[in-house]
């Protein structure tokens, strides 16, 4: 059954999908698999073997010109200076009030230019873009040019433990050689690519960049490659349990226009002290006068149902904050989440309440990441 | 996979399978289906009462949490434990091992109202499209 609209956009692995029993839904103006054999056995292959996402609905903008590092030092809250040619860094794009448009990938191209390819978020694309521009138009003295190639980009991720070994299958790029958060271009399955030690699940994997037109050669010579190896494809829905469990955070839950990257605990992605750029004052403010809400992780300690978005969060009678993510885990078993909630009661070990489809539920603050794996 | 022909349905995808005064409600394989991996079950306990239209119980998935409603007015005399212990069950066997409660029914007759197997399946295949 799908639930979709007719004006939803299609990636160029539709057709693979709906031949290989996903189920279809819309997310974010796109239809994508939500599930394909199920949700939790497609997590469990990913954290014990390998899986394979199709992330064509994500938007990539590119920057080039003399002045794309000066640009994206001013637009974006992490060193752009320090990335050298091949490398990545996870970011945020700010507005002028001390929130975040979006969070977003960075990758300098490789060659001497100081160019860049951006990935961001599918939901947040064309506000992103815009924004850009409107940045641009106010900076006439930098020369940089933003594209969104994001309608000829494909994009697919395989991320698990046998990530490496099912990718040396089809590339004769030198894979161990790729460090976490750099990449290389390659010829995989024949075509060109760019190929990242970047995620989304908290496993080893890659993420592989192509023309539109090419990415399908890429998927279906992986899936193949990786038949013996565990290798399945993964829907969106045990994407959101395993970025969950790796403590990854979601846009429009963990991070949205009215919460500071310091109360989602990235204040890490943020350098004050590196350059100037938008949002830095109000970001600079909220971090000097300490955030009045934290983002902590929970789980619940008598049996509920899953936490929700929204649910919200007590400490005794109080209302303090609401969840952003929560969802039953099926690595630990248990229902695990992240909240939102008033600085002075954030803390390993203490108590919340979580009102779970009507009912005060008890829950405990927890380490997060819920789940790390094995080095 | 076609509903039992020795139950009656309703359209919000419960089962119901009556003995004389007593039914045992469960849902449908297409609910199940529909639902994907069961993580958590929430039943009445004996003696409670159950009502016509009115919600029972909570089966939840890894992706949402629905209610199951009652199609008979009665009262629980058995919830089925073992179902609520391991609810990847209603994946498994929702017609049998994964039954939900067992009821008094007040009133019998209230099932003739329901659904067929076959009203059901035409119905089901309808709305799954």
């Amino acid at each position: 059954m799908t639930t979709t609209s007719a004006t939803a956009r299609r990636t160029a692995l539709y057709e693979r999908h709906v031949e290989l029993g996903a189920r279809m839904v819309e997310f974010a103006g796109w239809e994508m698999p939500v599930q394909y054999s199920g949700i939790l056995a497609e997590h469990q292959a990913v954290r014990s073997a390998a899986g394979l996402f199709d992330l064509g609905h994500m938007g990539e903008v590119e920057f080039d010109g003399p002045d794309a590092e000066a640009f994206l030092q001013w637009t974006t809250t992490n060193d752009v200076s320090l990335l050298q040619p091949g490398q990545a860094q996870y970011s945020l794009l700010p507005n002028e009030t001390g929130g975040v448009v979006d969070d977003i990938i960075v990758y300098r191209k490789t060659g001497d230019a100081k160019a860049y390819f951006v990935v961001v978020n599918a939901s947040n694309r064309e506000r992103d873009v815009a924004w850009w521009q409107e940045l641009r138009s106010r900076r006439g003295d930098l020369d940089v040019t933003v594209t969104d190639v994001s309608d000829r980009t494909g994009m697919i991720a395989i991320q698990g433990p046998n990530a490496e070994l099912i990718s040396v299958k089809v590339t004769d790029a030198e894979l161990p050689a790729i460090e976490y958060f750099t990449w290389t271009s390659a010829t995989v399955a024949g075509v060109e690519a760019m190929i990242a030690r970047t995620g989304y699940t908290g496993e080893d994997g890659f993420e592989f960049y192509s023309s539109y037109d090419d990415i399908a050669a890429i998927w279906d010579a992986l899936l193949v490659a990786g038949s013996d190896d565990g290798l399945v494809p993964v829907g969106l829905g045990a994407r959101d349990t395993l970025r969950l469990e790796a403590r990854m955070p979601l846009y429009g839950q963990e991070l949205g226009d009215d919460i500071s990257p310091y109360e989602a605990g990235l204040g890490w992605a943020v350098k004050l002290d590196a350059k100037e750029f938008v949002g830095r004052e109000p970001m600079a403010a909220t971090k000097a006068s300490k955030p009045k809400r934290r983002t902590v992780g929970f789980t619940t300690i008598e049996r509920s149902g899953a936490p929700r978005t929204h649910c919200k969060v007590f400490a005794g009678d109080a209302e303090i904050g609401e969840v952003t993510s929560g969802a039953f885990s099926p690595t630990l078993q248990k229902n695990i989440g992240l909240a939102l909630i008033q600085r002075e009661y954030a803390g390993v070990g203490k108590p919340l309440h979580v009102e779970i489809r009507g009912k005060r539920v008890s829950a405990e603050q927890a380490k997060t990441p819920f789940y790390k794996r094995e080095q | 996979m076609t509903a039992p022909e020795n139950r009656k349905y309703t359209k919000t995808h419960e089962w119901v399978l009556v003995d004389g005064t007593t039914a045992v409600l469960g849902i449908t394989d297409v609910a199940q289906n529909e639902l994907g991996d069961i993580t958590y079950l929430e039943l009445p306990e004996a003696g409670e009462s159950v009502t016509s239209g009115e919600p029972f119980g909570v089966v939840e998935s890894v992706k949402a949490a629905s209610d199951v409603y009652s199609p008979i007015d009665g009262e629980v005399i058995e919830r089925n434990d073992e179902a609520v212990d391991a609810p990847e069950l209603i994946n498994q066997s929702p017609y049998e091992k994964a039954w939900l409660v067992k009821v008094k029914l007040n009133d019998p007759s209230q099932v003739d109202a329901l659904l067929s197997s076959s009203d059901y399946d035409t119905f089901a295949a309808e709305q799954m499209g």
